[in-house]
């Protein structure tokens, strides 16, 4: 009697502890929000806007938009981006071209203009804010992983 | 007893006799009232019309008469709705006429002459759709923008003075912008400031962009 009252006591134990440590778990993220609801969103903060060009992590990325978007139109009818970025208005506004694989199609066929799968800027380039990030990203690249650790080792 | 069909005379003969009759009056001096009270009542008369005259000019100066029509209000207002024009920190906001008719008063009457064309449109449907405004979209907007062309974009500049924009408050890109395009005279606000208020239309021929 008394090794199942043991038994007993230990697995209530048992649970309720796990069900603290999945209470902690889950409200790593979400705050104490209960699963079916949803919580209040970040405060929004402002697009940078420094115009200070960020390098790319790694050489595919596509380059992010060091200054604000806010208000630009890019439709069927008009691309506020190409206004500034595409190849004849570069003289004028002094911004970078939009890349040169952007005239290709998807068979590596190029195009006199720009590709029209490419035509929705924002599906790629998007505009920074300053936020906190709520994961830590230990992300490191490719030029610091080629280097390695200290200085004076072999290539 | 017999009378005599004396024939009814016409519409325009009677209107002839009448405005024989007025001017007859017109062109005598006044047997009646005195110089003075002619002067003073003229006067009197002549401040009501115009005052009368500006507070209807006025009346058709506002958003709340541009948006009476669903034209303005489903299409153009609906969009300027999420532009800084009309949300934005401050919360000063700028309406209809304050970019789309100017303040100063020959201008403002010589717009309000042009915008009779407006009536006729509004009379006849030209845009009543939301397809046929669509339609209309780029004619629509060429014409604003060669207005503000002409003027040297005096609608924003009511605001928006070159003299008071501090750069160092902009962004550097607007900076860079400003002092190589704005302050050289070289363009004006609405070369680069094209649907910053309303969207666009079809862009494909408009210099500037693709």
């Amino acid at each position: 009697m008394t090794h199942r009252l043991r038994l007993l006591v230990a697995a209530a134990l048992v649970a309720a502890l796990s069900s603290v440590v999945m209470a902690q778990t889950f409200s790593a993220l979400r705050g104490h929000t209960p699963i079916d609801q949803e919580g209040p969103p970040p405060p929004m903060t402002p697009e940078q806007n420094s115009s200070v060009r960020e390098p790319r992590n790694y050489p595919e990325q596509p380059p992010v938009i060091p200054h604000s978007t806010e208000g630009y139109e890019v439709s069927v009818n008009a691309n506020k981006c190409l206004s500034c970025h595409a190849r004849t208005r570069v003289r004028e506004s002094q911004a970078p071209m939009i890349s040169i694989t952007h005239f290709s199609d998807r068979d590596g066929q190029f195009l006199a203009s720009i590709s029209p799968r490419r035509y929705f800027c924002t599906q790629c380039h998007v505009p920074q804010h300053n936020v906190q990030i709520p994961v830590d990203n230990d992300f490191v690249d490719i030029d610091t992983v080629l280097k390695g650790a200290a200085p004076g080792r072999p290539r | 007893m017999t009378t005599t069909e004396v024939p009814k005379p016409s519409f325009w003969s009677r209107a002839l006799s009448f405005a024989r009759e007025i001017w007859a009056v017109l062109i005598r001096p006044s047997s009646i009232f005195s110089l003075g009270f002619l002067v003073l009542a003229g006067f009197v008369a002549g401040v009501i019309f115009w005052g009368a005259f500006n507070t209807a000019l006025e009346l058709t100066n506002t958003e709340t008469f541009c948006i009476s029509c669903h034209e303005m209000r489903s299409n153009v207002a609906e969009e300027l709705k999420t532009t800084i024009h009309y949300n934005n920190r401050s919360g000063v906001r700028a309406h209809c006429p304050d970019c789309h008719v100017p303040h100063e008063w020959t201008h403002k009457i010589a717009r309000k002459m042009q915008a009779s064309k407006e009536v006729w449109g509004k009379l006849f449907g030209t845009i009543n759709t939301r397809e046929k405004f669509l339609d209309h979209r780029l004619e629509l907007a060429i014409h604003e923008w060669a207005r503000m062309k002409a003027n040297d974009s005096l609608e924003c500049r009511n605001c928006h003075s070159a003299q008071s924009m501090d750069t160092t408050r902009q962004s550097p890109r607007a900076v860079e912008a400003h002092q190589r395009f704005l302050f050289t005279g070289q363009k004006t606000c609405i070369d680069c400031h094209k649907g910053i208020a309303h969207h666009l239309p079809d862009m494909r021929n408009v210099p500037g962009w693709q």
